[in-house]
């Protein structure tokens, strides 16, 4: 028992109200869903859409079908009337298109003739969730108090929206009452109802970020402005670079001198960074990179996914020094992991990359409230009372983690950093013995950094015959398209992975030894976690699927693919 | 109480006669007479001869990337407003590769002193043209000498808003030392243009061809910005040095109120402390 909705227009047609405010009372009832968006690198015109799948068990993943299509412009019918379920309805304004007559399942409403009778024709998309309200068979009420919520600053706004709402949901009601059935509500538990990179900006305040620095860069935009808005109330400078290369470079700047840093790019921005990543190697200096992936090269298609930076991360700047490379899979785990990704570099001294895109990003998800008690800030600093003096800051230990103390705390002592191949307390040396010691130092910290690799994600089939591997934010429809498999009686299974470098492999060999075939799914052109498995494992993947046109992946797609080479 | 001799460290790589020890020795006496204790000073730097001058002053220090001294300043003078902090490093890493930062950070206007020593030549790579280097000026890459004009870091800086623009010698040192102190205790950024000879490589600037040119100009207004435009725009028979501009408007770090208080880098911190941040995604 599902519901799938499907709303379209024009860049600046507001198709993000409607699933806001839908979304938030659907998750304040207790329903499960997932909200996902399509949109174009333009600021008006074009085709825009966003897509909210309301189900049973919290949905993973949005899905083609349509139980209620929404056209905000005759382009959105054309488009997506084939997907329209024969059981399906067409929400639109007659007022500014009509329908084919042969078209039975249309619920015309006068958005905007309705708006302007509530009190100005901007309400339009509260008149379309009115509208949408009675199909699924919720009240009114359910919006009402979101609405005063929303508007609360602005006098009577609220009440002329809640005007609009009753309005269409009036209109639509004469059409279809409740001639779609919401699937059971999830546990009351005070759900979230949240975005990609909302979680990761919220996970970046509660690590004890309190200095991010970027250039706005889709998909990555929304970290940015998370952050800067919080930054009025919680102790978070957040600066908007000239350009990558400052903001990377201011980052560490502020990590050198003491406090949790972050920058956030997307490909293009990172291909900016990476003589600053160099750096952050080189002088140890903890740091911590989302880097939201879109489809390259060069500027791409700016609004869209991809999965196409791996091998860019993994090999992105001069010289040779140690980093890791965590992703984002799902809502639920990327708040924890971005935090793993601070702890990470504070405790190896590195430049730790967390990988985004835009699919994950932009999507909002129903999700159970975080415990912010899991969260780490263990800084790994000494202070006066443990060093020895002089201070040195690249200090041959065993391990390669030298003591890191911050600027400032221990009179008479200073903390010396340099690009340059340095001693051990950060002056510039040019011999051989030194620099082979400095290498062996850095390197060594990717010994009990591999330890702290979360093996991947397995989820279905405990014997499977097949078994897909995939990574980043492809998880929840891969798990979807497990499930499908499942049901049709294929033994499959999902591997998962969440940390990517160092590679975790014991899990991965574990199960290539028993299953048949095994998949890659990713969306790259090139199948570039199947290179590093190989390269890392000797391991052959039987088979890449593969998705490159800038769209994620939909379940029916990745059944497809399995089905045809069953 | 440290001396300026106790702030000179480190073997130095630069050629004996090099302006760079007389910018070095000002600097130390500057931070001696200021009282600034090393581990609560910063000096941050780029690439190139003058940049080395982390190694060579007993201080906190970031020797970065070519052109990049001046982002890494920003963020610590962020993370931690109780260090003083000095970027230092030459014409090549201020005014070419790091250009952009340069203009922004003008525009920003950090409580940073921005000290460039300017020799109008690249003098690591050996020999080529710098922003700075006057036209005709011959190299082994600008082998039909330079045909571009020079960058005028001065009134590039009062056209971006700089509350303070000097231009110092290295072979007047006093004053040099005096302009150095003068830009640390300036509330804002501080540019110093430091003219200095580069013994190795240019040959037309020398020493000798700082001394004839060089004067100091009477400054009555120094707030006067057409008065400080006239004398930035001065070069070649005659170039005025001093503090041509000097007139402080809001830093940085006065427009961010979370700074007050405790320096952001000592602050304590408790993850669970923060889970009402959930509670608007309700």
């Amino acid at each position: 028992m599902e519901i799938n909705i499907l709303i379209g227009g024009a860049a600046g047609q507001g198709m993000d109200t409607v699933m806001n405010l839908l979304g938030k009372a659907l998750v304040r009832e207790g329903y499960g869903l997932i909200y996902t968006k399509d949109y174009m690198s333009r600021v008006r015109g074009g085709h825009n859409f966003s897509r909210l799948r309301i189900a049973s068990g919290t949905p993973w993943t949005t899905i083609e079908a349509i139980d209620i299509l929404v056209a905000l412009n005759e382009e959105t019918y054309k488009t997506h009337k084939d997907n329209l379920l024969p059981t399906g309805r067409v929400i639109y304004d007659p007022g500014l298109f009509l329908l084919p007559d042969h078209e039975k399942r249309a619920v015309p409403v006068e958005l905007e003739k309705l708006a302007k009778e509530a009190g100005g024709a901007i309400m339009a998309n509260t008149v379309a969730v009115g509208a949408l309200l009675v199909l699924i068979g919720l009240p009114p009420v359910a919006v009402e108090k979101l609405l005063h919520e929303v508007f609360s600053s602005k006098k009577g706004v609220a009440e002329q929206n809640i005007k609009a709402l009753k309005k269409g949901y009036e209109a639509a009601a004469e059409y279809c009452s409740a001639c779609f059935v919401l699937p059971p509500k999830e546990r009351q538990s005070k759900r979230l109802f949240i975005e990609g990179n909302q979680v990761l900006g919220m996970a970046a305040l509660a690590s004890g970020c309190r200095f991010l620095s970027a250039y706005p860069m889709t998909p990555a935009t929304g970290i940015l402005n998370y952050l800067a808005a919080k930054s009025k109330s919680y102790p978070v400078v957040v600066e908007q670079a000239e350009d990558e290369i400052a903001a990377i470079n201011m980052a560490l700047g502020a990590s050198y001198a003491g406090v949790r840093a972050l920058t956030v790019t997307s490909g293009g921005g990172f291909s900016l960074m990476v003589e600053g990543l160099s750096l952050a190697g080189m002088t140890e200096t903890p740091l911590v990179v989302v880097v939201a992936m879109r489809p390259g090269p060069a500027t791409g298609l700016p609004t869209r996914s991809e999965q196409g930076d791996l091998s860019f991360v993994l090999h992105a700047g001069h010289g040779e020094f140690p980093r890791a490379v965590l992703s984002a899979t799902s809502h639920e785990d990327a708040f924890y992991r971005l935090n793993k990704a601070f702890e990470l570099a504070d405790r190896f001294q590195i430049p730790v990359i967390f990988l985004s895109d835009q699919n994950f990003a932009d999507t909002h998800r129903s999700v159970e409230p975080f415990d912010f008690s899991r969260l780490g800030y263990n800084r790994h600093l000494v202070g006066e009372k443990d060093i020895q003096k002089p201070y040195r800051r690249y200090l041959l230990t065993e391990d390669g983690i030298s003591p890191r103390m911050i600027p400032g705390v221990a009179e008479g002592e200073v903390v010396l950093v340099d690009s340059d191949e340095h001693d051990e307390k950060g002056h510039i040396i040019e011999d051989a013995a030194t620099r082979v010691r400095m290498v062996n130092k850095r390197m060594n910290k990717l010994t009990a950094l591999a330890e702290e690799m979360d093996e991947p994600d397995l989820y279905g089939d405990p014997h499977p015959q097949k078994l897909l591997v995939g990574w980043g934010s492809n998880y929840g429809v891969l798990r979807e398209a497990v499930d499908n498999l499942a049901a049709l009686g294929v033994k499959v299974a999902l591997l998962h992975f969440s940390d990517l470098w160092p590679l975790p492999q014991k899990r991965l060999l574990e199960l290539a030894g028993r299953v048949k075939q095994l998949y890659c799914v990713e969306n790259n052109a090139t199948g570039q976690l199947a290179a590093l498995i190989r390269r890392e494992t000797g391991l052959a993947i039987d088979r890449l699927i593969l998705k490159y046109d800038g769209r994620p992946f939909m379940p029916h797609e990745i059944v497809g693919e399995v089905e045809k080479n069953a | 109480m440290l001396s300026e001799k106790d702030y000179l460290v480190g073997d130095t790589a630069w050629c004996p006669g090099c302006g760079n020890f007389a910018i070095r020795e000002a600097l130390a006496g500057a931070l001696a007479e200021l009282k600034i204790e090393p581990h609560r000073l910063l000096i941050c730097s780029g690439i190139g001869q003058a940049a080395k001058i982390p190694h060579y002053i007993k201080a906190n220090g970031f020797n970065g990337l070519h052109g990049r001294a001046l982002p890494p300043a920003l963020g610590a003078k962020v993370a931690n407003k109780e260090l003083t902090v000095i970027v230092e490093s030459g014409d090549g890493d201020s005014y070419g590769e790091g250009g952009n930062h340069f203009i922004h950070n003008i525009r920003r206007n950090p409580n940073i002193a921005h000290l460039i020593h300017n020799n109008q030549i690249y003098g690591l790579t050996k020999g080529q043209a710098s922003p700075t280097s006057d036209p005709g000026m011959v190299t082994g890459v600008q082998t039909g000498g330079v045909v571009t004009p020079a960058l005028n870091p001065l009134a590039l800086a009062l056209v971006l808003g700089a509350g303070f623009v000097a231009r110092c010698f290295s072979g007047e040192q006093e004053h040099l030392k005096a302009t150095i102190k003068a830009a640390i205790d300036f509330p804002g950024y501080a540019l110093v243009d430091i003219l200095q000879p580069c013994i190795s490589f240019n040959k037309v600037n020398t020493y000798g061809w700082y001394k004839k040119r060089v004067y100091f100009p009477e400054v009555s207004d120094r707030e006067d910005w057409d008065a400080a435009l006239k004398l930035a725009r001065e070069w070649g028979e005659q170039i005025p040095l001093g503090i041509i501009y000097f007139k402080p408007r809001p830093t940085f770090e006065d427009a961010l109120q979370v700074l007050e208080g405790e320096p952001l880098a000592f602050r304590n911190f408790k993850p669970q402390e923060l889970s009402a941040l959930q509670d608007e995604f309700r």
